[in-house]
């Protein structure tokens, strides 16, 4: 995802004017109106005023915005089911915006996945007829896309369904044929409009969920369109955040959490009142091991080596807080024979309480990659925050996959 | 005062005039064609003693509308059997078909068109109010010029006149298909005539099934109506009851009609209703 890398897709100046002058509406843009302005003017809707982002392969760009926002119009520009009024979108450094029908179809059967916020799966057909929708127009033979339809219902976990029809799920199972469909095609892209928004709370949980287990092996490249911010700060590589038809910011959930660039993302960044409200407690967890002062390097890298990590948090015996070691230090210290980690203990990431707000901790972790330590008043560390916890305790509300909860572990 | 009088009448009688010659050709061939389907008709459904075809009708009316519309029909039919109506309506039966059939075939590309090109939309639904404001019986006079006393005639009123439920119920039906559908349809690159074959005429058979419902009711009215520029049946008997001033004969072949006609609404009604996915 870094930025020297070529962008999958990469908007530019692009611009959507619902209405039948769309000219008068693109002139007034460029005079700087603003889409209210230019409505009360015109009558012309603008639903996407110049927009220019990237989206790279194997990132899950969320574009994040409240209704009205223009993010579904973005979206649909993207495969041109909006057609762009100006701007262009180029696909792997081709201008899709100039294709032909022709062409445009086939850039839509091939490259393209997409998933709808009500499913819009068809109910005449059943689970596996739906999900080879897009192979049999196509043209692949009957076979294979009975085998790779399969292939794409297991996936989502739906072996054993596909003679129902799509009456016959729930909502989180619909949604599931829903990524199955445009999985089963295999494309590049995959569009997501607001699709976990229609699904309850719980279930919408457990897809976000499995949507990162499933990215983390497809490496495609995911535009989701929310307008729920813990959503986008779950699954977002990066977030692009619109207002009344412009971006208003764009960057990973911690920039747009620690340094909002508008008023307006200041605001909506506030209605994760979780942040505030939700303690450091909610998301720590007690580090899995420990090095006492008394260490010795080869002790601490022996430790670090059986953990996985590359530092560790340092703790007298009674457990009061003494800072970190570095996995390099240690090494360093080994080296030059020394008895204990004494002289190469830091200070690291200044201790927070358990009940210290969790925003406080975004900037810090922002900028460090390590954990933060959480002490009582008495200066013993109780747990850890790290940074996927802490995201993860943002977006959702609850304590990070496979961590312990704070209180059994202390 | 007098204004001078449009002579509207004049032109579309010389109007009238010149299709039909122009058209004698076409339409003696249409009409021996049609006649021929009659004919064949008629003689299919009268060859076998009525109760095979009862029975064949029971049979047909219990497995696609279950058994209460099974025993009506058996009833229904046997009683038309007993009052000797029973060639007259293998007769009306054999009109209402061919109609509906030719009403279906060409109503249901053109409501297809209707929902898919708003200017065809623009040029037909104002043509089909008119054609179903228009008093039927109009209808029955052009025919006669066009293919002379008889059934083909009856039945080309017929269709003229019970086609628009077809097209209407069939745009709407497409039109009615939830957009995220064809949304879904267009996003996976479909084309025109997949996204139609695919999923907008899937999805609006139960419409278009009610649409061919009430084109055979309409059909059924009007084949009756049609009794006066010669078409036989059960409008045939009610036709010279009335001229006979006899109201039993009238009453009788009227009920024929009702019994005709609720069965096969009943056995129609359940195929528009029972469409299961693939």
């Amino acid at each position: 995802m870094s930025s020297d890398q070529a962008p999958k897709i990469a908007v530019r100046s692009l611009t959507k004017v619902f209405g039948s002058e769309p000219e008068e509406a693109l002139a007034l843009l460029t005079k700087g109106l603003t889409k209210q302005q230019i409505y009360e003017q015109t009558g012309q809707a603008v639903g996407v005023a110049n927009a220019t982002f990237d989206a790279f392969e194997g990132e899950t760009l969320v574009i994040m915005g409240l209704s009205g926002s223009g993010k579904s119009s973005l979206i649909r520009c993207i495969n041109r089911l909006n057609e762009p009024t100006a701007g262009e979108i180029l696909i792997d450094g081709e201008d899709i915006t100039r294709l032909h029908q022709k062409d445009l179809l086939s850039l839509r059967r091939k490259r393209f996945g997409m998933v709808f916020q009500h499913f819009a799966l068809f109910p005449h057909r059943t689970i596996r007829r739906n999900t080879e929708y897009g192979l049999e127009i196509q043209g692949v033979a009957p076979e294979e896309r009975r085998d790779r339809a399969l292939k794409a219902l297991k996936r989502v976990g739906l072996e054993g369904w596909e003679d129902a029809v799509p009456g016959q799920l729930s909502g989180g199972m619909q949604q599931r044929v829903g990524l199955a469909r445009a999985l089963a095609v295999d494309p590049d892209i995959l569009l997501m409009d607001e699709a976990f928004s229609a699904l309850d709370p719980l279930i919408r949980r457990d897809m976000q969920q499995e949507l990162v287990a499933l990215q983390s092996e497809m490496h495609k490249t995911i535009v989701f369109i929310t307008h729920d911010l813990d959503e986008a700060l779950f699954l977002g590589n990066r977030i692009v955040l619109m207002k009344d038809a412009r971006i208003e910011q764009i960057g990973t959930a911690e920039e747009i959490l620690s340094s909002p660039a508008t008023p307006y993302v200041e605001r909506f960044v506030e209605e994760v009142d979780k942040s505030k409200v939700l303690s450091v407690s909610a998301v720590m967890h007690a580090p899995s091991t420990v090095a006492y002062p008394t260490d010795g390097p080869r002790t601490v890298l022996r430790k670090m080596e059986e953990h996985g990590f590359s530092l560790l948090c340092v703790v007298d015996p009674d457990h009061t807080h003494r800072g970190i070691v570095r996995d390099e230090a240690a090494l360093a210290s080994a080296q030059r024979g020394e008895k204990s980690i004494r002289g190469i203990i830091e200070p690291g990431i200044p201790p927070v309480a358990p009940d210290a707000p969790l925003r406080d901790l975004v900037p810090v972790l922002a900028e460090a990659p390590m954990p933060a330590p959480v002490v009582d008043e008495g200066g013993k560390l109780l747990g850890v925050v790290v940074r996927a916890s802490l995201l993860r305790g943002l977006a959702t509300g609850a304590p990070g996959n496979g961590a312990e909860p704070a209180e059994k572990a202390a | 005062m007098d204004i001078p009088q449009l002579p509207l009448a004049d032109w579309i009688d010389s109007a009238l005039e010149i299709l039909t010659d122009q058209f004698a050709g076409a339409t003696r061939t249409i009409s021996s064609f049609i006649e021929t389907g009659i004919d064949a008709m008629v003689n299919g459904l009268m060859w076998p003693p009525p109760w095979v075809v009862i029975g064949t009708f029971t049979l047909i009316a219990w497995r696609v509308a279950g058994i209460r519309v099974a025993i009506f029909t058996v009833i229904g039919l046997g009683l038309l059997w007993d009052l000797q109506l029973w060639y007259p309506t293998m007769q009306t039966l054999t009109l209402v078909t061919i109609a509906t059939l030719i009403a279906v075939a060409i109503g249901t590309p053109l409501g297809v068109v209707a929902a898919l090109s708003r200017n065809a939309y623009r040029v037909i639904f104002p043509i089909l109010d008119f054609m179903q404001t228009m008093p039927a019986f109009v209808y029955l006079i052009p025919a006669i010029p066009f293919f002379g006393l008889g059934p083909v005639s009856a039945i080309f009123s017929t269709v003229i006149f019970a086609m628009p439920p077809a097209i209407r119920l069939t745009t709407l039906g497409i039109r009615q298909v939830p957009p995220d559908l064809v949304e879904a349809a267009d996003a996976f690159g479909s084309t025109k005539a997949q996204k139609l074959f695919k999923v907008q005429l899937p999805l609006a058979v139960p419409t278009i099934m009610a649409g061919v419902n009430q084109t055979i009711m309409l059909a059924l009215s009007m084949v009756v109506i049609a009794a006066m520029i010669g078409a036989e049946g059960l409008g045939g008997k009610v036709w010279t009851a009335i001229q006979r001033n006899e109201a039993g004969m009238g009453f009788q072949a009227g009920l024929a009609v009702v019994i005709l006609a609720m069965i096969l609404d009943r056995i129609t009604q359940r195929i528009a209703r029972g469409n299961k996915p693939v």
